[in-house]
């Protein structure tokens, strides 16, 4: 069945660890009484559900840089764009229950004055059509932004700073408060998803088993592209993309192909990340953002997708453990490992095993 | 403020007071040193509406003392003794204040800070200063001094004003200053009861930009008297015209001041990233460096804060071109021909270029002040000035683009870094050390970053994140203008500030800064290669 | 080869399993967490909040601690990152159970955290000036409500002044939204002709004034007095300030009124063309009296630079530390739901001479002060109200919120009660 994960160590173990993590964590959460040393607080648990999702987005940079050679500097964009669809969706969701009371309106609409949700907001309230447009919205952009760049053959540098452009012209524009997406202070103060309380322990666990069954499908999805013909032609085309071509395939829409993939798989990520932290705001746009998600992928290696998820969590990680035990080190510590990985590491931590492997 | 005297509580006291000034109504006798020691001592009073009430009083004393008291005052260098209350000038020294009695003008020795009181002054009390040391400065010898006097005086004249400067003008003998105080009884004129003179003032008027002049005109344009209202109607469609005209000027200033910027960010870039293929993302903190560059030599010459800057200009290149070829050295180097590496390399080296300066310096901005020289504004007419420190920019920015220029294409060094980015192996081949040219090269564009850095700290924060604000512009611009090519970066640089600032008016700052942004994704996909694109470069 | 993978395999789960195991056992200390960005761009005015902490802690325990604890700091940086203020404040409630927080700046900080403490049932304390139109149990804001500032401070142009022109320039973001609702509402009030307003957003960090300070020049031109009311937000403040002074406007002419440029922001800015300019805070450096010229004494020896300024944000650490202390002297606990119900009516002494107290809708009375910018980078008091103005949650000159009010003693015990309906909107 998972004829994708031949030969696919990293691939196997992940998958393996994200078993075992779906079972063991809601039961240590849920069963294990608090107190007792294998207790795992809803503090970790969301936070494992928030690495889940980081994880997802890098898979989905590692399949378009990794195996196609396109850098994006705006993956960050595709993941907001997502997060801000669900966002949609659990701001209709709280209701009344906002400070002013108003049953139609989100708060920061009654502030400013708008008697009606916008048109843009029709139909969030219902689950579906949210969670379509967490597809749909990235996807569409993605493919857009992709039509134009890959025929007229934008690539290299130049396509990695357009993508810069396209999520900083994006964030500049979330930030207005006139666009109705809350402006700077963005989307937040959720209350329930479904009908379940955000708040109660079981949501996030639920939460936290859906964002390791996304990983795991999207990394096995990608696998499958990866290991198909596409994914020979994809490695081609990183290549030498004009053999490719001349050879006869249509390098273009190959390239749409996997580059709108990818940013549907960054707005599923974007979604599951907004109801586990509790806000989205255009901040998610920065495009140092941006650069950082690709900077995980760099430091737990390119072009093996697994690497990519032990970047996420290696990075994400440190920046929790350092920004509370060290908060004044922590930038120089982050740019170390930068510099570091790519002088030293040019493949990665996923490298360093494969090439002990080939030694061996 | 219009110049109906009854409409402010306050101007009559002091306007009472100016018309009665001395050099001014030549005729009075001087009232006599008791009302000038009176009236300096009432300034001592707590309230601020009494203290105004004293300073009228202290110039209708008409005693020649007044002056240097009124300009202490603006200046905040007025105090009294805390122990017995003598009014005295404070010239700040090194422990304390040099004080001077203000009555008997006698040196009083030095005090510290705690044994004197600051006379305070508002807001309202600097105007009436000001508007008292202009009168008083009519009869300055200085022709310039006149002018400015006068100039002071728009919008502050009450019926006495006028009979001031009506008098003053009979005996001035320099034709611009005549010229303005002209003006100034014209606008006053407007308000006249005798439609002749109202006529006349309006005719006078018909081509002044002074924005006193249009709210008259707009009052007078609704005036029952046809005469009147067609003659103003007419004079403010003209002066309307002039006016559209000269905002489109100044909204190209503004351009190309916003562009000038953007070139001075970018063009540092343009050599690391365009020549090199190098994509710095520490480019941004190297422009940072220059401008703490530029605050550590105000620190290290507090005196000479003019020279300074010119000071900061080679040190902020070698600090910058410094750190630049450290970085080339230690890190870039082992990245040629993996420019996506450089990438995530340098933005490493931003992280902690930017947490070094923050543990240095702290986190909080820096203030780096402006030099008299490049402060205030060039006055071509009332509707358009251009200001000094943008229009040194301006010209700051053409002057290193320039020597950029000439550095390329006419030195050994600019050949050498040609011959290199077009043909790595056959340079070398030729005998031409590439590695060194590499790190010259680097440090070259970092200087320049640094350069941009001493202009920038003229006219935004000096803080650790300053560096961020310009990365995407800086790379948008070199990406628009074309990769490799300096003018590209020039002409790039120069268009987008242009065409920013024009569509600013009706779209807003963001609006204006997204819709630019999307422009040049689309002229990406239209010309992948920007608008100049590098000829025959081996790819 | 099989093994060297399956240490790497090993090194994955024990950074997972790193996690969870930090269980933190509660010890002699009491626990306050200090959760102020250190790093990016809010830096730059929270960093000196967490040395105000860290003093006061340190000050505290000199004095033999609290309830015969020593009192803890746990610092941590959110690092100007929105979703991350949320994620550290659980982190810190949940984890380090601390049993308050001192912490946020900006808004959106404040509004990402909201939930969080009051799922975990915890206590933070808001230092910082805000919009208002919020209340919440488990938040104490201890800086000024719109009324505190922005109101008093447009009284003060429009009597003192005669302002009859004004531009409401911000940046866009909630908190100069709100302000200028709230103002555009009262100058209306006041019968100022809606022609004589002009309002004007612009984006955080926004270094191009050239365009905007002209319009302002020109709209001051029209022959009344005009003064700018500012909300412009931290970095693009030098900018601002820079073009204005080069463009001529004097303060003179067209005073500006700053709400959020203190001590902190001259410190990195050219004083000399801003003398005269305004700012309405409740605190100034330049107050003269005992207690806060004792605290800036401490403040410097703690920081060891004798330049450092003191600010209002500070100030409001300091009240509302003391406030903290006292409450939980009086429950004879750090138990929240305790200290939450002693903190009202608890009164300390401000650093300007006057008292705050805690009142129930959360918020404080506090003295209002106009100070104008002189060269030195201080402020001179050239106004203050003459008594304490209490701060008011809910503005009185919006529609939907003048009905609403805040209460949290019983019987309301309401954030958003409505009076015309009876009824606590929160209670669904």
């Amino acid at each position: 069945m998972f004829y994708m994960l031949k030969g696919d160590r990293g691939g196997q173990a992940l998958l393996l660890l994200l078993s075992i993590a779906v079972v063991l964590v809601p039961v240590l959460n849920l069963v294990v009484p608090e107190g007792h040393a294998l207790h795992v607080s809803t503090f970790t648990v969301t936070l494992l559900g928030k690495y889940l999702a980081f994880a997802l987005l890098a898979v989905a940079v590692d399949l378009v840089w990794g195996y196609m050679g396109i850098l994006s500097l705006g993956h960050g964009a595709f993941f907001a764009l997502g997060g801000y669809a669900m966002g949609m969706y659990l701001m209709l969701q709280i209701g009344d229950r906002g400070v002013y009371g108003n049953p139609d309106l989100p708060d920061f609409m009654v502030f400013l004055n708008w008697q009606e949700v916008p048109w843009f907001w029709q139909g969030f309230d219902n689950f579906w059509f949210a969670m379509i447009m967490v597809a749909l919205v990235p996807g569409l952009l993605a493919f857009v932004f992709g039509a134009l760049a890959f025929r007229s053959r934008v690539t290299g540098v130049y396509l990695s700073i357009m993508t810069q452009a396209l999520t900083y012209a994006l964030m500049l524009a979330f930030f207005r408060n006139e666009m109705g997406f809350g402006g700077n202070n963005g989307l937040t103060d959720f209350k329930d998803i479904l009908g379940f309380s955000l708040q109660s322990d079981s949501t996030r666990v639920a939460l936290f088993i859906a964002s390791a069954a996304a990983l795991a499908l999207g990394y096995l999805a990608c696998r499958a592209i990866v290991v198909s013909r596409l994914g020979k032609v994809v490695v081609a085309i990183r290549d030498t993309e004009d053999r490719v071509r001349f050879i006869g395939y249509r390098v273009d829409h190959i390239k749409l192909a996997i580059f709108t993939f990818s940013a549907v798989l960054a707005g599923i990520a974007g979604a599951l990340y907004v109801p586990q932290v509790g806000i989205i705001n255009p901040g998610e746009f920065s495009p140092l953002r941006s650069i950082e998600l690709v900077v995980w992928v760099a430091i737990g290696g390119r072009a093996t997708l697994y690497g990519a998820v032990l970047g996420a969590f290696i990075v994400n990680y440190s920046k929790t453990y350092l920004t509370g035990a060290a908060p004044e080190v922590w930038l120089f510590a982050l740019g170390a490992l930068f510099v570091l990985v790519t002088l030293y590491l040019p493949n990665g931590l996923a490298g360093l095993s494969k090439k002990k492997e080939a030694a061996a | 403020m219009l110049s109906f005297v009854t409409k402010n509580r306050f101007l009559p006291v002091w306007l009472l007071g100016l018309c009665l000034l001395p050099a001014l109504a030549s005729a009075t006798p001087p009232v006599g040193s008791d009302a000038f020691a009176q009236a300096v001592e009432r300034l001592q009073v707590k309230s601020y509406k009494e203290r105004e009430a004293a300073v009228a009083a202290l110039i209708s004393s008409q005693d020649e003392r007044v002056k240097p008291v009124l300009e202490a005052m603006l200046n905040a260098r007025l105090f009294y003794t805390k122990k017995d209350k003598i009014t005295v000038i404070g010239i700040k020294t090194k422990d304390g204040f040099s004080i001077t009695g203000v009555l008997d003008q006698k040196s009083l020795g030095n005090a510290s800070k705690s044994q004197l009181k600051k006379i305070k002054v508002n807001n309202k009390l600097r105007r009436i200063l000001r508007a008292g040391i202009a009168a008083l400065t009519l009869s300055d010898p200085a022709p310039e001094v006149r002018l400015s006097a006068v100039k002071q005086m728009y919008g502050k004249l009450g019926n006495a004003g006028i009979q001031i400067l009506t008098t003053h003008f009979e005996t001035e003998t320099d034709s611009k200053v005549r010229e303005e105080i002209q003006t100034l009884l014209h606008i006053h004129d407007l308000s006249s009861d005798d439609r002749n003179t109202v006529l006349k003032a309006v005719a006078a008027l018909s081509k002044s930009l002074h924005p006193e002049v249009r709210n008259k005109l707009e009052l007078l344009k609704d005036s029952t008297d046809q005469e009147i209202s067609a003659a103003s109607g007419d004079a403010l469609k003209h002066i309307q015209e002039q006016l559209a005209f000269y905002a489109k000027v100044k909204t190209a200033f503004f351009g190309l001041s916003l562009g000038s910027v953007l070139v001075l960010a970018a063009i540092g870039l343009a050599i690391t990233f365009g020549v090199m293929g190098v994509i710095n993302m520490a480019h941004g903190e190297l422009i940072m460096l220059g401008a703490y560059t530029t605050y550590v030599i105000q620190q290290l010459m507090p005196q000479y804060i003019g020279m300074s800057l010119l000071v900061a200009i080679p040190a902020a290149f070698l600090v910058s071109g410094a750190v630049g070829i450290l970085i080339e050295r230690l890190v870039i180097r082992h990245l040629y021909g993996r420019p996506l590496e450089t990438l995530l390399a340098t933005f490493g080296i931003s992280l902690i270029l930017q947490q070094t300066v923050r543990t240095i310096f702290s986190p909080l901005n820096r203030s780096v002040e402006t030099p008299q020289w490049m402060s205030g504004f060039l006055e071509i007419n009332p509707a358009l000035s251009l200001t000094y420190n943008r229009l040194y920019i301006i010209l700051f920015c053409l002057l290193v683009f320039a020597v950029l220029f000439l550095v390329i294409k006419k030195t050994s060094l600019g050949l050498s870094v040609r011959a290199v980015s077009q043909n790595r192996a056959m340079a070398r081949a030729m005998g031409i050390r590439a590695s060194r040219v590499d790190a010259l090269t680097f440090g070259l564009g970092s200087g320049i970053a640094g350069i941009a850095g001493v202009a920038l700290s003229q006219i935004t924060n000096v803080g650790p994140n300053m560096g961020q604000d310009y990365i995407i512009d800086s790379f948008m611009v070199v990406v628009f203008g074309g990769v490799g090519n300096l003018w590209g970066t020039l002409i790039g640089g120069f268009s987008l500030g242009i065409a920013n600032k024009f569509m600013e008016p009706w779209a807003g700052a963001v609006l204006a800064k997204i819709l630019v942004l999307v422009f040049i994704i689309l002229f990406i996909q239209k010309r992948p290669r920007g608008l100049f694109p590098q000829k025959g470069r081996v790819n | 080869m099989k093994t060297k993978f399956m240490h790497m395999l090993g090194g994955v789960l024990f950074c997972l399993l790193l996690l969870p195991v930090q269980v933190y056992a509660k010890g002699d200390t009491i626990k306050i967490g200090v959760l102020h960005s250190l790093s990016g761009t809010m830096a730059i005015s929270e960093t000196t909040l967490k040395d105000t902490m860290l003093m006061l802690i340190e000050q505290q325990n000199k004095k033999g601690g609290l309830l015969g604890k020593k009192l803890e700091a746990v610092v941590v940086d959110p690092a100007s990152d929105w979703p991350l203020f949320a994620e550290k404040t659980r982190e810190l409630i949940a984890q380090e159970k601390v049993d308050a927080i001192f912490g946020c700046w900006t808004s959106v900080s404040r509004k990402s955290v909201l939930p969080v403490v009051e799922e975990l049932n915890g206590l933070l304390f808001y230092p910082v000036q805000y919009e208002g139109e919020e209340s919440s149990r488990n938040v104490f804001y201890t800086g000024a409500a719109p009324n505190q500032q922005a109101i008093p401070a447009v009284d003060y142009l429009m009597n003192e002044i005669e302002v009859k022109r004004w531009v409401l320039a911000g940046t866009d973001y909630v908190y100069p939204r709100t302000t200028n609702k709230i103002l555009k509402s009262y100058l209306i009030a006041k019968g100022v002709d809606e022609k004589d307003i002009m309002i004007n957003y612009t984006p955080f960090g926004h270094s191009d004034w050239q365009n905007i300070v002209a319009d302002i020049k020109k709209f001051g031109s029209a022959g009344k007095k005009t003064a700018v009311v500012s909300t412009i937000n931290g970095d693009a403040n030098v900018p601002f300030y820079k073009e204005l002074g080069n463009q001529g406007v004097s303060s003179e002419d067209i005073p500006v009124i700053a709400f959020s440029v203190g001590e902190e922001e001259l410190s990195g800015m050219d004083t000399k063309p801003l003398v005269g300019h305004l700012a309405a805070w409740n605190y100034f450096m330049s107050v003269e009296n005992k207690q806060n010229e004792e605290f800036i004494n401490t403040w410097h020896d703690f920081i060891k630079d004798k330049k450092r300024t003191t600010n209002d944000p500070m100030e409001a650490h300091v009240i509302g530390f003391n406030m903290w202390v006292k409450a939980v002297e009086k429950a004879g606990t750090t138990d929240v739901d305790k200290v939450i119900d002693a903190m009202v009516g608890i009164e300390v002494p401000n650093l300007t001479g006057g008292t705050a107290k805690m009142l129930k809708n959360h918020h404080l009375t506090k003295p209002v002060l106009i100070g104008e910018i002189q060269e030195d980078g201080q402020f001179e008091v050239v106004w203050q109200t003459d008594a304490e103005v209490p701060g008011d949650a809910w503005s009185d000159y919006l529609e939907g919120s003048k009905d609403l009010v805040s209460d949290w003693t019983a019987p309301i015990n309401c954030g958003n009660y409505n009076l015309k309906q009876k009824k606590c909107l929160a209670a669904k």
